[in-house]
């Protein structure tokens, strides 16, 4: 009964009742995920499970027994340095109060392996052949189920673009 | 939340024996069950995960297709086989929610869904008779904008939240089922119910039953021309006001085969059936969309705050059909 | 407020009108505005790399041993009594340690109430907290459980058992207008004004235009929810919390408890978005108290729905606007009055009715607001108070004008827009409103658009643009303060109780202080954030920067004094006096010999000290008085409408901002365009749900309250005219509220330009456009409404 954080083995809490977001932030003290509205409805406690985004305050820590959880103190490299995305975040100013940005980070990141994948989202033309493409209105449809209220969400946007155009080169 | 235990099944039979017990709970990506507990709607003793069980979807000997209850919302809708020959489900699917959220939700739990009526989520402070029968229902003469124009009654206007279930509506899909009583399939437009006077009664599903498994019919041309076109107050991210999921084929000028249903509009999806019947061997015309729509429509009973639903469902309706028909004439 | 503040007010305005502006604050303009250092210039917010790692902790993350959770019980009645209280079964229910409802709550004083006479005062409204069994709105907090975790907390809050015996409650916002109140005062401004027989004129008028336009109730619902991590030690109060008022709610919190300010320390260094929201509410007070009865430390995270019950929005309003013209478009009378509910126990009056007053020099006034009152949770200030419905309402009405007239909306902006304060005759600081109007059509391409709605179609959509002026007050409040310590080495620390919610206040202030003292950005440093530091007014009504700015250039004075003092006569400065220098180069030097130079290195060390602190101070705000000071903008959309839907989709949205100096393009930059897109959600799809039947708030939680997502949001471009303001601090003037004013208008305008459809309503939601509105609603839509 472990869950895999970051690299580290952690056990699983005792009362099944406490969420994937619970247990980070509450007891093992890893606030970097953000409560927002605690019912899936703001994306702000997006974390990677077994590589792909999901909601932590919707999880229970339970579900993601044996699995792996990447969240956003995870996300630098081994020596600190910070992630492009977090680099492209800070030069396009895509955040101002901070408190939505690790949720919109971890969930861009897994973003970009979706659309490496070709997965197709709901603004995509022609579902067969897929996105044409990391256009804006792709990346927009793409990131909506986070939620930015200062409005930060143009920065947000041309920091994916820089990130994936990199990727891309 | 009341406390519960949690068990994860490994396989269908135990997930069956772990599900008898009661208060026992299936879960499978639990994003809209675990809401429900920590809203207090609803409580459970015991949380049987089934998202573990076997999550495939494979093609059957007719070309039909069969996916596994705990599919997730994203895989279902990325399948190519899914893109290609239903793409009504694949954007129905891709409608839904958000990316995360499909990541975690499975199609048994998408179908198990319940309503997103305010009333029914405010446990201290409204009235609902889904929540408690026969208390009465505060959305009747209060917040409604959301809410069914069709199959409603005195005690319960609330609409079935599902995209997915719309497109499957469409598709006649099957919903196979296993119990203490064996297997069964249910068709999908017969696995929710109206509410009569017992809204509390969503489905036709009996106690200890789960879903195990929808089968998709095989492709006709109207499924691979198919649409799914979902109205909302936001371009992403909400539930929807009204959705029509369609398929058409056009032989020599005349309707083949129409397939059409509507969400936002009912307890169920809504399988538009007069309209299909109604479209059935006439020219593909906007004027003929309109008025099967208008045909189907004919019962609908209106409150003060969604009468707008019904002139919006018609155009709608008949706008993503003259789309399927430009498409292929 | 009161007759007595109109007549003090008035008669400071009056007498400021007959002092020389050479004598008032701002009476030279900053000689900063002259150097371009760093102010001005693109800078990375400095806490970029901490937020982006999750590093910047929030109130709810301060890790405190032997912490309990806290979970709420709310009212279900909007007015009553509890009659039964049954807490046995939350008692005994795994973990619990307190249940704490009005029976055991300790005895604490009612928080005083904001207000311009009490800089400490953080109070939203007048009632008592839990001290008797009265109910006075629905979600009112009943009951407050402590448990080891969130689950038993949030689990005992369902068993807690309460009958109430009800009474009438007014929560009718109909009726309530037939009892409504007349203030005498909105704000620090008189209500009424009536000026050159507006009736008359509107009456003789060629054109007119009379309409009501309607704004619901909106709620900020910031990404953070409002929590704090509350401990007493020795007692002493700390509060680990999320406020835009760190002193207002240490002060406050000191009265409750009775308390020594010196004994309460809040500390709030990040807030996850505030809008308004982050004051002071029952769950600080409540917390703390339940704190002190449980003897161990508290963290309160509010739920949405505990949000929605418990934390006030901006307020529903009613506004007739009637506008009377010549054929040449001039303005002979203007007319707005309306409704805004504000309960009796409340602080916050929603000022819609402030916005006919600056915007436009008509021939004649009348104006004035009532408010309603009802049995809700106090309503608050939300980003761009009063003038975000103000503006909506105005401006759609100059909008419909134009049409009448057959004028271009920016040409009768032209023919109307005040050379001066239209009220009071009082000069601007500073206004090129005309200027932005002019940089904004040129970006969207204002000359492309068809005068004659339903003009342009493209498949099932139509398309059109419109736009809208904004406007917001200026504000430099008094008493803010800041410490400026230089050491030997040449670096600088600035410290203020100042707030950062994302305004990026900390990395502009560095610039700013770099700049007044002549220093390299990296030789300065900002500590903010917690009530240990000087004074800060709260972080509100777009006035932080401007009042930090005021106390970093008076702290730059006094430092100029004392290190001159210092320097002494051996000294190439010898004989200057500190109005006589100025910082360059690490050092001081004389303005009009800049020869005559010494560092700050050399004055040290012949001193033989190694660092010298000074604070300094925003003065009384008297600018405020003498002239009319406003940011103003000119925004213009374009937009596409479904004919088959009803949707909107937005196309391009430009906003150019009259607004003094931009202080950090960048940061400016992403604070205009979320006060847009705040305009966007107000525009479209903003809209608190209040039951009239029960009272109750039916929208509490963001599936049910639509904010803006990524695909709702076009590429904004910002433009701004950068002229800077003589009369402020640095040039600048406030950039917090003005990007969300104006943005409703230019939507309802753009709609109209496409449609055909004037929809007075917000939210422009689908089924308010013509083809879903039901013929009842679209009567009531196509028609002007007179009250």
């Amino acid at each position: 009964m472990t869950i895999t954080i970051n690299g580290s083995d952690y056990a699983v809490p005792y009362d099944s009742r406490v969420s994937l977001l619970d247990m980070l932030r509450e007891r093992l003290s890893l606030t970097g995920t953000k409560l927002g509205c605690n019912q899936g409805a703001c994306g702000a406690c997006t974390v990677l499970l077994d590589g792909e985004r999901v909601l932590s305050c919707l999880t229970l820590a339970a579900q993601a027994d044996g699995r792996d959880v990447l969240t956003i103190e995870g996300m630098q490299g081994a020596d600190g340095s910070l992630h492009p995305l977090q680099k492209a975040f800070i030069e396009h100013d895509g955040l101002q109060c901070g408190y939505c940005t690790p949720g919109q980070i971890c969930s861009a990141v897994a973003m970009a392996r979706e659309l490496r994948r070709g997965d197709p989202s709901h603004v995509t033309a022609n579902l067969a052949a897929g996105p044409d493409g990391p256009t804006r209105e792709e990346i927009r449809e793409r990131m909506s189920g986070n939620l930015c209220r200062c409005g930060a969400h143009n920065g947000i946007v041309e920091a994916i673009e820089e990130m994936l155009g990199r990727e891309a080169a | 939340m009341t406390p519960f235990a949690f068990h994860v099944a490994r396989d269908c039979a135990e997930a069956l024996s772990l599900g008898a017990a009661s208060g026992a709970r299936f879960i499978g990506g639990g994003t809209n069950l675990v809401d429900l507990l920590r809203q207090n709607v609803e409580s459970a003793s015991k949380l049987v995960d089934v998202s573990r069980l076997a999550a495939n979807i494979h093609e059957v000997g007719n070309g039909a297709l069969l996916v596994d209850a705990s599919v997730k919302n994203s895989a279902l809708a990325a399948h190519p086989m899914v893109r290609g020959r239903y793409p009504m489900l694949s954007r129905a699917l891709l409608a839904g929610a958000s990316a995360q959220i499909r990541n975690m939700a499975t199609v048994g739990g998408n179908i198990m869904q319940r309503t997103r009526c305010a009333y029914f989520y405010d446990v201290d402070g409204a009235r609902c008779n889904k929540r408690q029968p026969g208390s009465g229902c505060d959305a009747i003469g209060g917040f409604n904008r959301y809410h069914a124009i069709l199959g409603v009654s005195n005690d319960c206007v609330a609409t079935h939240p599902s995209d997915m279930c719309v497109a499957l509506a469409a598709l006649a899909a099957l919903v196979h089922l296993v119990g203490p009583e064996g297997e069964r399939t249910v068709p999908l437009a017969e696995f929710h119910v109206l509410p009569g006077a017992s809204p509390q009664i969503e489905t036709v599903l009996r106690p200890g039953e789960m879903i195990t498994a929808i089968e998709l019919p095989p492709a006709t041309p109207a499924m691979a021309n198919s649409e799914y076109r979902k109205v909302r107050d936001r371009s992403s991210y909400a539930f929807a006001l009204v959705s029509v999921a369609a398929g058409l084929e056009v032989v020599g000028g005349k309707i083949a085969e129409a397939r059409i249903a509507l969400g936002g509009v009912a307890a169920k999806p809504w399988r538009a059936t007069r309209a299909e019947a109604a479209l059935r061997g006439l020219p593909a015309t906007r004027a003929n969309f309109l008025s099967a729509a208008e045909e189907e429509l004919t019962k609908a009973q209106p409150l003060e705050g969604n009468a707008f639903k019904i002139g919006l469902v018609q155009r709608t309706t008949a706008a993503v059909l003259e789309s399927l028909a430009g498409e292929r004439a | 407020m009161s007759k007595l503040q109109n007549a003090l007010v008035g008669g400071v305005r009056t007498v400021l009108g007959r002092v020389p502006a050479s004598w008032l604050p701002g009476g030279t303009p900053d000689p900063i505005i002259q150097k371009r250092a760093t102010l001005g210039t693109q800078q990375s917010r400095i806490d970029g790399p901490d937020k982006v790692c999750g590093a910047a902790r929030f109130a709810a993350e301060v890790p405190m041993a032997n912490l309990l959770h806290a979970a709420f019980v709310h009212s279900t009645i909007a007015r009553g009594k509890i009659a039964e209280l049954d807490v046995s079964a939350a008692e005994a229910a795994p973990g619990v340690a307190l249940v704490m409802t009005y029976r055991n709550a300790p005895k604490m004083s009612v928080p005083p109430a904001i207000g311009i006479t009490n800089l400490k005062a953080a109070g939203n409204h007048t009632l008592p907290v839990m001290q008797d069994a009265e109910i006075r709105w629905n979600g009112q907090a009943v009951a407050v459980i402590l448990a080891e975790t969130r689950e038993q907390a949030e689990h005992a809050a369902t068993l807690v058992r309460i009958r109430y015996n009800a009474e009438q409650s007014r929560t009718r916002f109909k009726e309530g207008k037939k009892n409504a109140r007349t203030p005498d005062s909105i704000l620090i401004e008189r209500n009424r004004v009536d000026k050159g027989n507006a009736r008359k004129k509107l009456a003789e008028a060629a054109y007119k235009i009379d309409a009501v336009y309607r704004t619901p109730w909106q709620n900020h619902n910031p990404i953070e929810p409002h929590a704090a991590t509350i401990a007493w030690q020795d007692g002493r109060l700390i509060v680990h919390d999320a406020t835009q008022m760190i002193h207002a709610t240490a002060g406050s919190l000191a009265k409750v408890f009775g308390l020594k300010e010196a004994d309460v320390f809040v500390s709030s260094p990040f807030v996850g978005g505030g809008f308004g929201a982050k004051g002071m509410w029952d769950h600080q007070i409540l917390g703390a108290a339940a704190a002190k009865l449980a003897g161990r430390p508290v963290r309160v995270v509010l739920s949405r729905a505990s949000m929605h019950r418990l934390v006030g929005g901006r307020t529903q309003t009613e506004q007739r606007v009637a506008l009377g013209a010549g054929a040449d478009g001039k303005l002979t009378a203007l007319l707005h009055h309306g409704y805004a509910t504000k309960p009796q126990h409340s602080i916050c009056d929603e000022g819609f009715s402030l916005t006919g007053r600056s915007l436009y020099a008509s021939g004649s006034f009348d104006i004035v607001q009532h408010h309603v009152d009802l049995d809700l949770l106090a309503n608050s200030f939300m980003r761009a108070p009063g003038e975000a419905p103000g503006t909506f309402a105005i401006e759609c009405a100059m909008d419909e004008l134009a049409h009448q007239l057959g004028m271009d909306p920016v040409e009768l902006r032209r023919r109307n827009i005040a050379s001066c304060d239209p009220i009071s005759g009082s000069p601007h600081s500073q206004s090129a409103t005309m200027t932005a109007y002019d940089l904004g059509a040129e970006r969207i391409g204002w000359a492309r658009r068809a005068p004659a709605p339903r003009a342009r179609c493209e498949g099932e959509w139509l398309v059109g643009m419109g736009c809208a002026g904004g406007t917001f007050p200026f504000a430099r409040m008094p008493g803010t303060s800041a410490r400026i310590t230089l050491d030997a080495g040449g670096q600088a620390h600035v410290a203020s109780a100042a707030h950062e919610m994302g305004m990026g206040t900390a990395t502009v202030q560095r610039q700013h202080a770099a700049d007044r003292l002549g220093l390299p950005l990296d030789s300065v440093s900002v500590t903010i954030g917690d009530s240990r530091l000087p004074f800060a007014s709260f972080a509100g009504g777009s006035s932080q920067t401007a009042s930090l700015g005021a106390a970093i250039s008076a702290a730059s004075g006094k430092l100029a004094a004392e290190l001159l003092r210092l320097a002494g006569n051996d000294t190439p400065l010898a004989g200057l006096r500190a109005s006589e220098v100025e910082f360059a180069d690490s050092g001081l030097r004389s303005i009009e010999d800049p020869s005559r130079h010494e560092s700050f290195a050399s004055i040290f060390r012949r001193s033989g000290r190694n660092e010298l602190s000074v604070t300094g101070e925003s003065g009384a705000p008297l600018e405020m008085l003498k002239f009319s000071m406003h940011s103003t903008s000119a925004i213009f959309c374009q937009l596409r409408v479904s004919e088959v839907t009803g949707e909107i989709r937005i196309d391009r949205l430009v906003g150019a901002f009259d607004c003094g100096r931009i202080l950090n393009a960048k940061t400016a930059t992403s604070q205009f365009k979320g006060g847009m897109i705040m305009g966007l959600g107000m525009a479209l799809t903003e809209e608190t749900l209040l039951d009239e039947r029960s009272g109750r708030i039916m929208s509490t939680s963001l599936a049910d309250y639509h904010v803006p997502v990524h695909l709702d949001v076009p590429e904004i471009d910002v433009l701004w005219t950068d002229i800077p303001d003589p009369r402020t601090p640095m040039g600048a003037r406030g950039i917090g509220e003005i990007g969300t004013t104006g943005v409703a208008a230019a939507v309802a305008n753009a709609v109209f330009n496409a449609t055909g459809t004037r929809v007075r309503d917000l939210p422009i939601t689908l089924d308010k456009l013509a083809s879903n509105a039901t013929p009842e609603k679209r009567e009531a839509i196509s028609r002007p409404e007179f009250p």
